[in-house]
Protein backbone atom coordinates (compact mmCIF):
# COMPACT_ATOMS: atom_id res chain seq x y z
CA UNK A 1 0.00 0.00 0.00
CA UNK A 2 1.24 3.48 -0.92
CA UNK A 3 1.40 6.51 1.25
CA UNK A 4 -1.70 8.26 -1.09
CA UNK A 5 -3.63 4.95 -0.58
CA UNK A 6 -3.25 4.85 3.34
CA UNK A 7 -3.92 8.59 4.12
CA UNK A 8 -8.15 8.70 3.53
CA UNK A 9 -8.16 5.43 5.34
CA UNK A 10 -6.51 6.79 8.18
CA UNK A 11 -8.33 10.34 8.02
CA UNK A 12 -11.57 8.61 7.55
CA UNK A 13 -10.90 5.51 10.45
CA UNK A 14 -9.55 8.54 12.98
CA UNK A 15 -12.31 10.55 12.78
CA UNK A 16 -14.44 7.52 13.42
CA UNK A 17 -12.47 6.63 15.97
CA UNK A 18 -12.72 10.30 17.58
CA UNK A 19 -16.34 10.28 16.77
CA UNK A 20 -16.94 7.17 19.31
CA UNK A 21 -14.74 8.04 21.95
CA UNK A 22 -16.04 11.34 21.98
CA UNK A 23 -20.12 10.23 22.48
CA UNK A 24 -18.82 7.76 24.58
CA UNK A 25 -16.92 10.20 26.50
CA UNK A 26 -20.04 11.77 27.04
CA UNK A 27 -22.51 9.56 28.14
CA UNK A 28 -19.92 8.24 30.57
CA UNK A 29 -19.97 11.55 32.45
CA UNK A 30 -23.64 11.73 31.49
CA UNK A 31 -24.07 8.69 33.51
CA UNK A 32 -21.17 7.90 35.47
CA UNK A 33 -21.20 11.36 38.14
CA UNK A 34 -24.05 10.91 39.00
CA UNK A 35 -24.08 7.06 39.78
CA UNK A 36 -20.50 7.68 41.23
CA UNK A 37 -21.89 10.77 43.13
CA UNK A 38 -24.82 8.25 44.49
CA UNK A 39 -22.45 5.45 45.31
CA UNK A 40 -21.34 7.87 48.09
CA UNK A 41 -24.35 10.10 48.90
CA UNK A 42 -26.14 6.91 49.44
CA UNK A 43 -23.70 4.91 51.21
CA UNK A 44 -23.43 4.07 55.41
CA UNK A 45 -23.25 7.35 57.24
CA UNK A 46 -24.25 9.37 54.20
CA UNK A 47 -26.35 12.06 53.78
CA UNK A 48 -28.53 10.30 51.91
CA UNK A 49 -28.17 6.44 53.17
CA UNK A 50 -29.86 3.68 51.52
CA UNK A 51 -28.78 0.68 52.36
CA UNK A 52 -31.30 -0.89 49.23
CA UNK A 53 -30.63 1.97 46.68
CA UNK A 54 -26.44 1.60 47.29
CA UNK A 55 -26.70 -1.97 47.16
CA UNK A 56 -28.61 -2.40 44.03
CA UNK A 57 -26.05 0.64 42.60
CA UNK A 58 -22.95 -1.44 43.43
CA UNK A 59 -23.98 -5.01 41.97
CA UNK A 60 -24.68 -2.64 38.54
CA UNK A 61 -21.64 -1.37 38.85
CA UNK A 62 -19.61 -4.35 39.66
CA UNK A 63 -21.28 -5.83 36.54
CA UNK A 64 -20.55 -3.74 34.32
CA UNK A 65 -16.80 -3.41 35.22
CA UNK A 66 -16.49 -6.81 35.17
CA UNK A 67 -17.85 -7.89 32.09
CA UNK A 68 -15.03 -8.35 29.40
CA UNK A 69 -15.77 -5.69 26.82
CA UNK A 70 -15.78 -7.72 23.85
CA UNK A 71 -18.40 -10.20 25.58
CA UNK A 72 -20.48 -7.45 26.47
CA UNK A 73 -19.83 -5.70 22.85
CA UNK A 74 -21.53 -9.32 21.16
CA UNK A 75 -24.50 -9.19 24.04
CA UNK A 76 -25.57 -5.92 23.73
CA UNK A 77 -25.65 -6.47 20.02
CA UNK A 78 -29.70 -6.42 19.86
CA UNK A 79 -30.29 -3.86 22.21
CA UNK A 80 -27.73 -1.80 20.13
CA UNK A 81 -30.07 -2.54 17.01
CA UNK A 82 -32.50 -1.44 18.93
CA UNK A 83 -31.45 1.51 19.81
CA UNK A 84 -29.47 2.88 16.77
CA UNK A 85 -31.26 0.31 14.36
CA UNK A 86 -28.09 -1.05 13.13
CA UNK A 87 -25.25 -3.05 15.06
CA UNK A 88 -22.33 -1.84 12.59
CA UNK A 89 -20.74 1.56 12.57
CA UNK A 90 -19.68 4.13 14.45
CA UNK A 91 -22.89 4.99 15.85
CA UNK A 92 -23.69 1.70 16.53
CA UNK A 93 -20.12 1.50 18.85
CA UNK A 94 -20.97 3.95 20.41
CA UNK A 95 -24.13 1.92 22.51
CA UNK A 96 -21.80 -0.71 23.85
CA UNK A 97 -18.92 1.59 24.34
CA UNK A 98 -21.15 4.06 26.66
CA UNK A 99 -22.67 1.07 28.50
CA UNK A 100 -19.31 0.31 28.80
CA UNK A 101 -17.26 3.69 30.10
CA UNK A 102 -20.35 4.32 32.52
CA UNK A 103 -19.69 2.00 35.28
CA UNK A 104 -16.08 2.13 34.81
CA UNK A 105 -16.39 6.31 35.17
CA UNK A 106 -19.01 5.78 38.24
CA UNK A 107 -16.23 3.84 40.24
CA UNK A 108 -13.24 6.41 39.79
CA UNK A 109 -16.07 9.26 40.54
CA UNK A 110 -16.92 7.37 43.67
CA UNK A 111 -13.25 7.18 44.57
CA UNK A 112 -12.83 11.06 43.96
CA UNK A 113 -15.91 12.30 45.87
CA UNK A 114 -14.70 10.02 49.03
CA UNK A 115 -11.49 11.82 49.03
CA UNK A 116 -13.40 14.73 50.33
CA UNK A 117 -13.14 15.92 53.81
CA UNK A 118 -15.84 15.32 55.66
CA UNK A 119 -15.71 18.43 57.69
CA UNK A 120 -16.38 20.27 54.24
CA UNK A 121 -19.46 18.78 54.25
CA UNK A 122 -20.20 19.63 57.50
CA UNK A 123 -19.35 23.05 57.15
CA UNK A 124 -21.50 23.53 54.29
CA UNK A 125 -24.56 21.88 56.77
CA UNK A 126 -23.71 23.97 59.20
CA UNK A 127 -23.91 27.04 56.96
CA UNK A 128 -27.75 25.81 56.25
CA UNK A 129 -26.72 24.11 52.53
CA UNK A 130 -28.60 21.27 51.92
CA UNK A 131 -26.99 18.32 50.02
CA UNK A 132 -27.51 19.93 46.44
CA UNK A 133 -24.98 22.90 48.14
CA UNK A 134 -23.05 20.05 48.91
CA UNK A 135 -22.85 18.11 45.95
CA UNK A 136 -22.47 20.85 43.47
CA UNK A 137 -20.46 23.53 45.52
CA UNK A 138 -18.38 21.13 47.90
CA UNK A 139 -17.79 18.06 46.48
CA UNK A 140 -17.33 17.80 42.70
CA UNK A 141 -15.24 21.32 42.48
CA UNK A 142 -13.27 19.95 45.63
CA UNK A 143 -13.06 16.34 43.67
CA UNK A 144 -12.06 18.31 40.11
CA UNK A 145 -8.24 17.34 40.14
CA UNK A 146 -9.17 13.76 41.03
CA UNK A 147 -12.34 14.09 38.58
CA UNK A 148 -10.34 15.07 35.62
CA UNK A 149 -7.48 12.42 36.24
CA UNK A 150 -10.35 10.19 36.17
CA UNK A 151 -11.60 11.29 33.07
CA UNK A 152 -8.41 10.98 31.55
CA UNK A 153 -8.12 7.29 32.40
CA UNK A 154 -11.61 6.78 30.95
CA UNK A 155 -11.14 8.50 28.10
CA UNK A 156 -7.98 6.04 27.58
CA UNK A 157 -10.00 3.31 27.95
CA UNK A 158 -12.26 4.06 25.71
CA UNK A 159 -9.83 4.40 23.00
CA UNK A 160 -8.78 1.37 23.88
CA UNK A 161 -12.71 -0.48 23.80
CA UNK A 162 -12.85 1.39 20.21
CA UNK A 163 -9.95 -0.47 18.93
CA UNK A 164 -12.21 -3.86 20.11
CA UNK A 165 -15.44 -2.04 18.43
CA UNK A 166 -13.52 -2.95 14.96
CA UNK A 167 -13.93 -6.67 15.79
CA UNK A 168 -17.67 -6.53 15.33
CA UNK A 169 -17.08 -3.78 12.59
CA UNK A 170 -17.65 -1.10 15.23
CA UNK A 171 -15.59 0.76 12.36
CA UNK A 172 -12.12 3.58 13.17
CA UNK A 173 -8.88 2.70 13.53
CA UNK A 174 -10.09 -0.51 14.97
CA UNK A 175 -11.43 -1.61 11.87
CA UNK A 176 -9.01 -0.35 9.80
CA UNK A 177 -5.40 -2.76 11.37
CA UNK A 178 -7.53 -5.43 11.44
CA UNK A 179 -9.34 -5.05 7.48
CA UNK A 180 -5.87 -4.48 6.59
CA UNK A 181 -3.96 -4.79 8.89
CA UNK A 182 -4.05 -8.21 9.77
CA UNK A 183 -6.39 -9.80 7.19
CA UNK A 184 -4.76 -8.34 4.17
CA UNK A 185 -1.05 -8.53 5.85
CA UNK A 186 -0.11 -4.98 5.19
CA UNK A 187 2.39 -4.53 7.92
CA UNK A 188 3.06 -1.20 7.67
CA UNK A 189 -0.36 -0.21 7.84
CA UNK A 190 -0.80 -1.91 10.80
CA UNK A 191 2.02 -0.01 12.48
CA UNK A 192 0.77 3.20 10.61
CA UNK A 193 -2.46 2.40 13.04
CA UNK A 194 -0.86 1.51 16.04
CA UNK A 195 0.94 4.62 15.94
CA UNK A 196 -2.00 6.95 15.64
CA UNK A 197 -3.98 5.32 18.19
CA UNK A 198 -0.64 5.88 20.66
CA UNK A 199 -0.57 9.61 19.22
CA UNK A 200 -3.75 10.17 20.33
CA UNK A 201 -3.77 8.03 23.48
CA UNK A 202 -0.59 9.97 24.66
CA UNK A 203 -2.64 13.41 23.88
CA UNK A 204 -5.82 12.28 25.80
CA UNK A 205 -3.10 11.48 28.50
CA UNK A 206 -0.98 15.36 28.45
CA UNK A 207 -4.24 17.40 28.19
CA UNK A 208 -5.11 15.26 30.94
CA UNK A 209 -2.26 16.14 33.27
CA UNK A 210 -2.21 19.77 32.10
CA UNK A 211 -5.42 20.09 33.33
CA UNK A 212 -4.56 18.81 36.94
CA UNK A 213 -1.20 20.62 36.92
CA UNK A 214 -3.43 23.91 36.59
CA UNK A 215 -6.05 23.44 38.90
CA UNK A 216 -3.44 22.55 41.41
CA UNK A 217 -1.38 25.14 40.78
CA UNK A 218 -3.89 27.69 40.90
CA UNK A 219 -4.89 26.45 44.23
CA UNK A 220 -1.73 27.13 45.59
CA UNK A 221 -1.26 29.91 43.73
CA UNK A 222 -1.21 33.85 45.46
CA UNK A 223 -3.78 35.73 44.68
CA UNK B 1 -29.87 32.75 73.97
CA UNK B 2 -28.69 29.48 73.99
CA UNK B 3 -30.56 26.82 76.15
CA UNK B 4 -30.21 22.76 75.82
CA UNK B 5 -32.09 21.23 78.47
CA UNK B 6 -31.54 16.99 79.56
CA UNK B 7 -29.47 16.81 76.04
CA UNK B 8 -28.98 13.20 75.90
CA UNK B 9 -26.88 11.04 72.92
CA UNK B 10 -26.41 7.48 72.83
CA UNK B 11 -24.23 6.43 70.10
CA UNK B 12 -25.16 2.46 69.29
CA UNK B 13 -22.80 0.31 67.15
CA UNK B 14 -22.59 -3.17 67.19
CA UNK B 15 -24.97 -3.94 69.32
CA UNK B 16 -22.56 -1.03 71.94
CA UNK B 17 -24.36 1.85 73.23
CA UNK B 18 -21.74 4.55 73.84
CA UNK B 19 -23.39 7.54 76.15
CA UNK B 20 -21.96 10.93 74.74
CA UNK B 21 -23.77 13.37 76.49
CA UNK B 22 -25.69 12.52 79.22
CA UNK B 23 -28.63 15.00 80.47
CA UNK B 24 -26.73 18.45 79.49
CA UNK B 25 -28.51 21.65 80.48
CA UNK B 26 -26.78 24.55 79.26
CA UNK B 27 -27.90 28.17 79.22
CA UNK B 28 -25.69 30.70 77.78
CA UNK B 29 -26.66 34.29 77.65
CA UNK B 30 -27.44 36.61 74.69
CA UNK B 31 -23.92 38.18 74.10
CA UNK B 32 -22.02 36.16 76.32
CA UNK B 33 -18.74 34.15 76.12
CA UNK B 34 -19.39 30.98 77.17
CA UNK B 35 -16.58 27.96 77.21
CA UNK B 36 -17.21 24.59 77.91
CA UNK B 37 -14.23 23.27 78.88
CA UNK B 38 -13.56 19.03 79.08
CA UNK B 39 -11.11 16.33 77.71
CA UNK B 40 -10.92 14.63 74.57
CA UNK B 41 -13.97 12.33 74.85
CA UNK B 42 -15.76 14.25 77.67
CA UNK B 43 -18.50 15.04 75.23
CA UNK B 44 -18.28 18.84 73.94
CA UNK B 45 -17.62 18.24 70.39
CA UNK B 46 -20.81 16.06 70.78
CA UNK B 47 -22.37 19.26 72.69
CA UNK B 48 -21.44 22.00 70.31
CA UNK B 49 -22.70 19.81 66.81
CA UNK B 50 -26.17 19.40 68.67
CA UNK B 51 -26.78 22.67 69.17
CA UNK B 52 -27.18 23.40 65.01
CA UNK B 53 -28.22 19.66 65.39
CA UNK B 54 -25.14 18.58 62.56
CA UNK B 55 -25.99 15.96 65.43
CA UNK B 56 -29.37 15.03 66.55
CA UNK B 57 -29.76 14.34 70.17
CA UNK B 58 -31.39 11.36 71.46
CA UNK B 59 -33.17 13.23 73.70
CA UNK B 60 -34.05 16.88 74.66
CA UNK B 61 -34.22 20.16 73.61
CA UNK B 62 -32.14 22.70 71.80
CA UNK B 63 -33.51 26.55 72.01
CA UNK B 64 -31.52 29.13 70.25
CA UNK B 65 -33.00 32.30 70.29
CA UNK B 66 -36.31 31.82 71.07
CA UNK B 67 -36.78 29.02 68.83
CA UNK B 68 -36.79 25.09 69.28
CA UNK B 69 -34.03 23.52 66.87
CA UNK B 70 -34.98 20.01 68.11
CA UNK B 71 -38.82 20.00 66.85
CA UNK B 72 -37.20 21.34 63.26
CA UNK B 73 -37.14 17.38 60.77
CA UNK B 74 -33.61 16.42 59.62
CA UNK B 75 -30.10 15.48 60.32
CA UNK B 76 -27.03 16.35 58.55
CA UNK B 77 -27.49 17.43 54.81
CA UNK B 78 -31.46 15.92 55.05
CA UNK B 79 -32.28 18.90 57.32
CA UNK B 80 -35.65 20.98 56.14
CA UNK B 81 -35.60 24.29 54.94
CA UNK B 82 -37.00 25.54 58.23
CA UNK B 83 -33.99 23.99 59.96
CA UNK B 84 -31.62 25.18 57.28
CA UNK B 85 -33.08 28.25 57.86
CA UNK B 86 -32.03 28.36 61.69
CA UNK B 87 -28.17 27.16 60.71
CA UNK B 88 -27.96 30.08 58.59
CA UNK B 89 -28.68 32.07 61.64
CA UNK B 90 -26.01 30.22 64.06
CA UNK B 91 -22.28 30.52 62.39
CA UNK B 92 -19.59 27.78 63.55
CA UNK B 93 -15.67 27.61 62.77
CA UNK B 94 -13.70 24.63 63.45
CA UNK B 95 -10.42 23.30 64.54
CA UNK B 96 -9.37 22.47 61.00
CA UNK B 97 -10.92 25.39 59.71
CA UNK B 98 -12.63 23.12 56.61
CA UNK B 99 -11.97 26.03 53.99
CA UNK B 100 -12.54 25.00 50.78
CA UNK B 101 -9.28 24.87 48.73
CA UNK B 102 -10.99 25.15 44.97
CA UNK B 103 -12.28 28.59 46.28
CA UNK B 104 -10.08 31.56 46.75
CA UNK B 105 -10.90 33.29 50.18
CA UNK B 106 -13.69 36.02 49.27
CA UNK B 107 -14.95 32.59 47.48
CA UNK B 108 -14.93 31.26 50.87
CA UNK B 109 -16.66 33.62 52.41
CA UNK B 110 -19.37 34.05 49.41
CA UNK B 111 -20.56 30.34 49.95
CA UNK B 112 -23.13 30.83 52.86
CA UNK B 113 -24.03 34.12 51.04
CA UNK B 114 -24.49 31.74 47.92
CA UNK B 115 -26.50 29.42 49.85
CA UNK B 116 -28.56 32.43 51.04
CA UNK B 117 -29.27 33.53 47.73
CA UNK B 118 -27.53 36.95 47.62
CA UNK B 119 -26.89 38.33 44.26
CA UNK B 120 -23.37 38.09 42.83
CA UNK B 121 -22.52 42.75 43.13
CA UNK B 122 -23.82 41.78 47.10
CA UNK B 123 -22.21 38.63 47.86
CA UNK B 124 -18.91 39.96 46.79
CA UNK B 125 -19.55 43.36 48.58
CA UNK B 126 -20.51 41.89 51.90
CA UNK B 127 -17.62 39.03 51.78
CA UNK B 128 -15.18 42.02 51.50
CA UNK B 129 -16.58 43.78 54.13
CA UNK B 130 -16.17 40.95 56.67
CA UNK B 131 -12.41 39.99 55.24
CA UNK B 132 -11.95 43.88 55.92
CA UNK B 133 -13.50 43.01 59.32
CA UNK B 134 -11.17 40.42 60.33
CA UNK B 135 -8.41 41.81 58.91
CA UNK B 136 -7.56 40.22 55.42
CA UNK B 137 -8.88 41.75 53.15
CA UNK B 138 -6.10 42.22 51.06
CA UNK B 139 -6.07 38.54 50.71
CA UNK B 140 -9.72 38.14 49.22
CA UNK B 141 -7.70 36.61 45.92
CA UNK B 142 -5.60 34.07 47.44
CA UNK B 143 -6.55 30.41 47.49
CA UNK B 144 -6.63 29.09 50.98
CA UNK B 145 -3.58 26.92 51.11
CA UNK B 146 -1.22 30.18 50.79
CA UNK B 147 -2.48 31.34 54.01
CA UNK B 148 -1.01 30.43 57.96
CA UNK B 149 -3.54 28.92 60.16
CA UNK B 150 -4.36 31.53 61.92
CA UNK B 151 -5.58 33.54 58.66
CA UNK B 152 -7.46 30.39 57.75
CA UNK B 153 -9.20 30.66 60.87
CA UNK B 154 -10.19 34.10 60.58
CA UNK B 155 -11.30 33.40 56.81
CA UNK B 156 -13.51 31.11 58.71
CA UNK B 157 -14.66 33.51 61.36
CA UNK B 158 -15.81 35.70 58.17
CA UNK B 159 -17.70 32.86 56.67
CA UNK B 160 -19.38 32.00 59.95
CA UNK B 161 -20.43 35.43 60.29
CA UNK B 162 -21.60 36.06 56.89
CA UNK B 163 -24.77 35.37 57.45
CA UNK B 164 -25.27 37.72 60.13
CA UNK B 165 -25.48 35.15 62.91
CA UNK B 166 -26.70 36.20 66.57
CA UNK B 167 -24.80 32.71 68.26
CA UNK B 168 -21.59 31.77 66.79
CA UNK B 169 -20.31 28.03 67.82
CA UNK B 170 -16.43 27.52 68.01
CA UNK B 171 -15.15 24.06 67.78
CA UNK B 172 -11.68 23.69 69.34
CA UNK B 173 -11.33 26.94 66.82
CA UNK B 174 -7.76 27.61 68.53
CA UNK B 175 -6.68 24.09 69.44
CA UNK B 176 -4.49 24.26 65.47
CA UNK B 177 -3.16 26.96 66.34
CA UNK B 178 0.29 27.78 68.37
CA UNK B 179 -0.55 29.78 71.46
CA UNK B 180 0.25 33.63 69.77
CA UNK B 181 -1.89 32.76 67.01
CA UNK B 182 -4.45 31.75 69.48
CA UNK B 183 -4.53 35.04 71.67
CA UNK B 184 -5.06 36.93 68.53
CA UNK B 185 -7.77 34.78 67.20
CA UNK B 186 -9.33 34.80 70.90
CA UNK B 187 -8.91 38.88 70.88
CA UNK B 188 -10.89 38.62 67.91
CA UNK B 189 -13.73 36.87 68.68
CA UNK B 190 -14.17 38.96 71.96
CA UNK B 191 -13.69 41.87 69.75
CA UNK B 192 -16.54 40.76 67.36
CA UNK B 193 -18.54 39.35 70.87
CA UNK B 194 -18.52 43.19 71.68
CA UNK B 195 -18.89 44.94 68.45
CA UNK B 196 -21.39 42.64 67.66
CA UNK B 197 -23.18 41.49 70.33
CA UNK B 198 -22.40 38.10 69.20
CA UNK B 199 -23.11 35.49 71.73
CA UNK B 200 -20.33 32.57 71.47
CA UNK B 201 -19.99 29.49 72.49
CA UNK B 202 -17.27 27.47 72.70
CA UNK B 203 -15.45 24.53 73.29
CA UNK B 204 -11.85 23.94 73.60
CA UNK B 205 -9.66 21.77 76.44
CA UNK B 206 -7.08 24.63 76.98
CA UNK B 207 -7.81 26.37 80.37
CA UNK B 208 -6.07 29.59 78.83
CA UNK B 209 -9.18 29.91 76.42
CA UNK B 210 -11.53 29.85 78.82
CA UNK B 211 -9.14 32.72 81.05
CA UNK B 212 -8.96 34.98 78.51
CA UNK B 213 -12.10 35.06 76.77
CA UNK B 214 -14.69 33.61 78.42
CA UNK B 215 -17.58 35.03 80.45
CA UNK B 216 -19.05 32.25 81.85
CA UNK B 217 -18.14 28.90 81.54
CA UNK B 218 -18.69 24.76 82.15
CA UNK B 219 -16.64 21.84 83.18
CA UNK B 220 -17.75 18.62 81.31
CA UNK B 221 -16.59 15.45 82.15
CA UNK B 222 -18.32 11.97 80.83
CA UNK B 223 -21.01 13.43 79.19
CA UNK B 224 -22.26 15.86 82.19
CA UNK B 225 -21.57 19.27 82.88
CA UNK B 226 -19.84 18.88 86.31
CA UNK B 227 -19.81 22.72 87.35
CA UNK B 228 -21.13 25.84 85.52
CA UNK B 229 -21.59 29.32 86.14
CA UNK B 230 -20.21 32.76 85.55
CA UNK B 231 -16.13 32.79 85.75
CA UNK B 232 -15.91 35.24 88.51
CA UNK B 233 -17.91 34.28 90.63
CA UNK B 234 -16.53 30.32 90.00
CA UNK B 235 -13.32 31.81 91.65
CA UNK B 236 -15.43 33.32 94.63
CA UNK B 237 -16.97 29.97 94.57
CA UNK B 238 -15.14 27.60 97.86
CA UNK B 239 -14.40 24.21 96.36
CA UNK B 240 -14.74 24.83 92.58
CA UNK B 241 -12.73 23.04 90.32
CA UNK B 242 -13.10 25.22 87.61
CA UNK B 243 -11.26 28.08 89.65
CA UNK B 244 -8.70 25.80 90.96
CA UNK B 245 -8.05 24.94 87.22
CA UNK B 246 -8.06 28.09 85.67
CA UNK B 247 -5.72 29.59 88.63
CA UNK B 248 -3.39 26.52 89.68
CA UNK B 249 -1.10 27.53 92.59
CA UNK B 250 1.55 25.05 93.24
CA UNK B 251 3.57 23.62 95.68
CA UNK B 252 3.16 20.99 99.05
CA UNK B 253 3.41 21.73 102.94
CA UNK B 254 7.05 21.87 103.75
CA UNK B 255 6.76 19.22 106.74
CA UNK B 256 4.28 18.28 109.23
CA UNK B 257 2.77 20.50 111.81
CA UNK B 258 2.45 22.97 109.11
CA UNK B 259 -1.00 24.89 107.51
CA UNK B 260 -1.20 24.97 103.87
CA UNK B 261 -4.24 27.71 103.10
CA UNK B 262 -5.19 28.96 99.60
CA UNK B 263 -6.51 32.50 98.96
CA UNK B 264 -8.25 33.34 96.11
CA UNK B 265 -8.52 37.37 95.76
CA UNK B 266 -10.88 39.07 93.94
CA UNK B 267 -12.12 42.55 93.06
CA UNK B 268 -10.84 44.71 96.22
CA UNK B 269 -9.33 42.57 98.32
CA UNK B 270 -6.79 42.19 95.29
CA UNK B 271 -5.46 45.25 95.49
CA UNK B 272 -5.21 45.47 99.48
CA UNK B 273 -2.00 44.26 101.26
CA UNK B 274 -3.63 41.42 102.88
CA UNK B 275 -0.25 38.99 103.38
CA UNK B 276 1.66 41.43 105.17
CA UNK B 277 -1.39 42.49 107.50
CA UNK B 278 -1.64 39.05 108.24
CA UNK B 279 2.07 38.56 109.16
CA UNK B 280 1.88 41.71 111.24
CA UNK B 281 -1.81 41.34 113.49
CA UNK B 282 -0.93 37.64 113.81
CA UNK B 283 2.71 37.34 114.17
CA UNK B 284 2.83 34.75 112.28
CA UNK B 285 5.47 33.62 109.29
CA UNK B 286 3.94 33.50 105.94
CA UNK B 287 6.01 31.49 103.15
CA UNK B 288 4.32 31.42 99.53
CA UNK B 289 4.38 28.28 97.80
CA UNK B 290 2.78 29.64 94.59
CA UNK B 291 0.37 32.70 93.13
CA UNK B 292 -0.98 33.61 89.94
CA UNK B 293 -2.53 36.78 88.90
CA UNK B 294 -4.43 37.64 86.06
CA UNK B 295 -7.39 38.95 84.11
CA UNK B 296 -10.59 36.00 83.71
CA UNK B 297 -13.97 37.40 82.86
CA UNK B 298 -12.47 41.42 82.55
CA UNK B 299 -11.54 41.21 86.29
CA UNK B 300 -8.52 41.12 88.02
CA UNK B 301 -8.15 37.84 90.01
CA UNK B 302 -5.25 35.92 91.80
CA UNK B 303 -4.65 32.66 93.57
CA UNK B 304 -2.39 32.42 95.83
CA UNK B 305 -1.18 29.38 98.15
CA UNK B 306 0.87 30.03 101.54
CA UNK B 307 1.92 28.21 104.67
CA UNK B 308 1.81 29.01 107.66
CA UNK B 309 3.61 27.50 110.82
CA UNK B 310 1.60 25.28 113.11
CA UNK B 311 -1.51 22.88 112.44
CA UNK B 312 -4.69 23.96 110.99
CA UNK B 313 -6.63 24.21 114.38
CA UNK B 314 -3.87 26.45 115.79
CA UNK B 315 -4.61 28.92 112.84
CA UNK B 316 -7.85 29.26 113.39
CA UNK B 317 -7.99 33.15 114.31
CA UNK B 318 -5.20 33.80 111.15
CA UNK B 319 -7.40 31.97 108.53
CA UNK B 320 -10.38 33.86 109.99
CA UNK B 321 -8.49 37.43 109.30
CA UNK B 322 -8.47 36.56 105.64
CA UNK B 323 -11.69 35.44 105.29
CA UNK B 324 -12.86 38.83 106.90
CA UNK B 325 -10.85 40.60 104.39
CA UNK B 326 -13.51 39.52 101.58
CA UNK B 327 -10.88 36.07 100.53
CA UNK B 328 -11.84 32.90 99.75
CA UNK B 329 -9.87 30.65 101.63
CA UNK B 330 -9.70 26.66 101.02
CA UNK B 331 -7.79 24.54 103.13
CA UNK B 332 -6.40 22.18 100.40
CA UNK B 333 -5.78 18.45 100.96
CA UNK B 334 -9.07 17.68 103.18
CA UNK B 335 -11.06 16.15 101.33
CA UNK B 336 -10.52 17.76 97.63
CA UNK B 337 -7.93 16.88 94.98
CA UNK B 338 -4.72 18.91 94.87
CA UNK B 339 -4.80 21.62 92.47
CA UNK B 340 -1.19 20.30 90.99
CA UNK B 341 -3.18 16.69 89.93
CA UNK B 342 -5.48 18.60 88.36
CA UNK B 343 -3.94 20.63 86.14
CA UNK B 344 -1.74 17.65 85.27
CA UNK B 345 -5.05 15.93 84.04
CA UNK B 346 -6.04 18.62 82.21
CA UNK B 347 -2.32 19.48 80.43
CA UNK B 348 -2.14 15.63 79.41
CA UNK B 349 -4.69 15.16 76.91
CA UNK B 350 -3.08 17.76 73.74
CA UNK B 351 -4.92 17.26 71.11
Amino acid sequence: MTWDEMQPLLEQGTIDTLYMVGWSTFYAILGGLPIGVLLVLTDRGGPLANVIVNKVLGVVVNIGRSLPFIIMMVALIPFTRFVVGTAVGPTAAVVPLAIGAIPFFARLVETAVREVDHGLVEAAWAMGGGTWTVVLKVLLPQALPSLIAGLTTTVIAVIGYSAMAGAVGGGGLGTLALTYGYQRFEDTFMIVTVAVLIVIVTAVQLLGDLAVRLIRRRERAAG
Amino acid sequence: MITTTGLTKVYRSRGREVTALDGVGIHVEPGEVYGVIGRSGAGKSTLIRCINLLERPTSGTVTVDGQDLTALAGRGSRAARPLRLARGGIGMIFQHFNLLSSRTVQGNVELPLEILGLGRRERARKALDLLDLVGLADHARAYPSRLSGGQKQRVGIARALAGDPKVLLSDEATSALDPETTRSVLRLLRDLNRQLGLTVLLITHEMDVVKSVCDSAALMEKGRIVESGVVSDLLATPGSRLARELFPVGGGASGADRTVVDITFHGESADRPVISRLSRTHDVDVSILGAAMDTAGGRQVGRMRIELPGRPEENDAAIGFLREQGLTVELPGQGTPGPVAVERELTEEGA
